[in-house]
């Protein structure tokens, strides 16, 4: 049984699929990236997996049961500027908003609730800036802001929408060992990406996406030339790709 | 005033309706303002003039209980048009608004007009609905007042996390399975009510404003919700208590643009002169950089002129100095100011240089300029 199964997803605006019937396997325990040309729908297929989209035809299963009968074991990070952060609030009472599904409606959360989000600040090395007003914080630090929220939601299936978009190379590094340790403690997480480069170095599974699957499964398999060159229509140049694709593949410690 | 206020059974009550009403209001507004919502509460109370109207006609009768459910239907009635307009067709949601709060209170003044040309004596006040008279609130008013509006304020108090997420970030709130749609019609619902019961004393024309001006100046002074729903709360009531009785004692001017007005000193007042984000703060904070950085640079100035000789206190020129620094600025006043810090010291008639601390202070400038550059985020 896969984490996810995405069958016959369409998505329309105004009549415009935007998706065009997807079906996709994410397996347990894989880090898959979502890659595609601006407006191939990334961020649309993450948003009607979640439901917060309707669509128009097509399902979702986490482990086989319908998606909103397993909400409580997913877990969502949204872009970074879908938020004001000028907002008046703190670190640690945004970190703990990811707990305010399983404390449900009008229940408030408490000390145990904090020292939850805490442990999760803890994670991604955000500890001291708990009381930290929100519109003080970097991107970087905004980012792991939002992940330190999901963290904290405990899921088995993490959604995360461009985490490394406008964060500095050591940032990445942290959030990239964190999506590994989330692996390794057996969850199944998928990241839109934008950096192609990359793709190979930190992910094991790879959907590559433009309005309709063009492909999806193993970095290895699915991640070629031909496939890139059709999600992308041919804006990649062959050399580029070549050269990225070697790049990626050299081994962290001889760059 | 105050004694007025103390003694004075009318003017009680008048204050006490004026507290109230911009207590609620302005403690609604905070989420207003924050959703970026304000104009919506424009578009309630304007739609409400119709609706008081049409109360009347229905019902003969002036009790202020009718006349608020007619403007709370209508407040209610114009939200529900402008949210859906917005999400299902194309047209913007401050398009939507405009027409909306302009044919509604359209459609209210021709009624109001149509009313007062028929031989009923007893429709006389209805007019006062437009820019207000808190004098005409009677005890029984602020008393259902205190009641819609405690009771709005405690439904904030119950929903208080829902209303948070809802503001801050409504989409991750749904992927928890939070309904967002029934928290945000309970949070139109309120907004509706804070406008409502101002109605009466405010006025359709503006009571709007006494919904986004205490928000907005409370933002200026705190970092923290619950605080700005509490100052905002506070301004509300104080900006309604000023305005409600000035107009109650200084002859009939009508009550709407007063405590707007005293509303819009506290804005102006917070816009400035708050710790952080006023104006005046970040002026002066301006200005220190400013004076900080022209020290600094005349110290490395100074530091890179003497590091051409064998030692670091090598004196230089004044001229010299002022021909290195900002044009505008000079190197004068940044001299005295590091000589006041022990950092440089005058050598003869026109010379300066560079003592340990300064050199200090260089070093220490030095490091803190490369560790920007490694780029920490």
């Amino acid at each position: 049984m896969n984490a996810v199964d995405v069958r016959d997803l369409t998505v329309a605006y105004h009549e415009k699929p935007v998706l065009w019937d997807i079906d996709l396997e994410v397996p347990h325990g894989v880090l898959m990236a979502v890659v595609g040309p601006n407006g191939a729908g990334k961020t649309t297929l993450i948003k009607a997996i979640l439901g917060l989209i309707k669509p128009a035809a097509g399902e979702v299963l986490v482990d086989g049961e319908p998606y909103h009968r397993q909400r409580d074991r997913v877990a969502y990070v949204p872009q970074r500027g879908s938020v004001d952060w000028d907002f008046p609030t703190n670190v640690l009472d945004v970190v703990t908003m990811g707990l305010y599904g399983r404390l449900g409606w009008i229940r408030r959360p408490k000390q145990e609730h904090r020292a939850l989000a805490l442990e999760a600040l803890r994670k991604v090395d955000m500890e001291s800036f708990a009381k930290r007003q929100i519109s003080q914080l970097s991107g970087g630090q905004q980012q792991r802001v939002f992940l330190a929220r999901a963290l904290v939601q405990d899921a088995d299936v993490y959604f995360m929408d461009e985490p490394f978009q406008g964060v500095d190379a050591v940032t990445e590094r942290s959030i990239i060992e964190l999506l590994r340790a989330l692996r390794s403690a057996g969850k199944t997480v998928v990241v839109v990406h934008h950096d192609l480069q990359t793709v190979p170095e930190y992910f094991d599974q790879v959907l590559l996406l433009n309005v309709r699957r063009i492909a999806s499964g193993p970095v290895d398999e699915v991640f070629t030339e031909e496939n890139l060159r059709t999600t992308y229509g041919g804006r990649i140049g062959f050399m580029s790709l070549v050269r990225e694709r070697s790049r990626a593949a050299t081994p962290e410690a001889e760059r | 005033m105050i004694e007025l206020l103390l003694t004075d059974y009318t003017i009680r009550t008048v204050a006490l309706g004026a507290a109230i009403l911009g207590c609620v209001s302005g403690a609604l507004g905070t989420f207003a303002v924050l959703r970026e919502q304000s104009l919506l509460g424009d578009a309630v109370s304007h739609a409400a003039l119709p609706g008081i109207v049409i109360a009347y006609f229905v019902t003969g009768s002036k009790m202020s209980i009718v006349l608020m459910a007619g403007a709370g239907l209508f407040g209610a009635l114009a939200t529900g048009l402008v949210l859906s307009v917005t999400a299902q067709t194309r047209i913007k949601f401050d398009t939507a608004l405009g027409i909306a709060l302009s044919v509604f209170f359209g459609l209210g003044l021709v009624l109001l007009t149509f009313l007062q040309k028929r031989p009923d004596a007893n429709q006389a006040g209805l007019e006062t609905f437009l820019f207000g008279q808190a004098a005409a609130l009677v005890v029984s008013d602020v008393v259902t007042m205190a009641i819609v509006g405690g009771l709005a304020l405690l439904l904030v108090g119950v929903f208080w996390k829902e209303f948070k997420i809802a503001s801050f970030d409504r989409e991750f709130g749904r992927s928890l399975g939070l309904r967002m749609r029934i928290i945000e019609a309970l949070l139109m619902f309120l907004f509706v009510v804070a406008i409502v019961i101002g109605l009466e004393a405010v006025g359709v024309v503006l009571m709007s404003a006494l919904l986004i001006g205490p928000a907005a100046a409370a933002r200026q002074w705190t970092d923290r919700l619950s605080l700005m729903f509490g100052i905002a709360a506070l301004i509300g009531a104080l900006s309604g208590v000023l305005g409600a009785v000035v107009s109650a004692t200084a002859s009939s001017l009508p009550t709407g643009p007063i405590i707007v007005l005293c509303a819009g000193v506290f804005v102006l007042v917070s816009l400035i002169g708050a710790p952080h984000r006023g104006l005046a703060w970040r002026w002066i904070r301006d200005w220190r950089n400013g004076r900080v950085l022209r020290m600094e640079s005349v110290l490395l100035d100074l530091f890179a002129l003497a590091s051409q000789h064998e030692r670091p206190d090598y004196p230089h020129e004044a001229a010299v100095l002022d021909l290195m620094a900002n044009p505008i600025a000079g190197s004068t006043k940044s001299l005295k100011a590091l000589e006041d810090r022990g950092l440089v010291t005058r050598v003869g008639e026109s010379q300066w240089s560079l003592t340990q601390a300064g050199v200090a202070r260089v070093r220490a400038i030095l490091e803190g300029m490369s560790a920007g550059r490694r780029g920490d985020n």
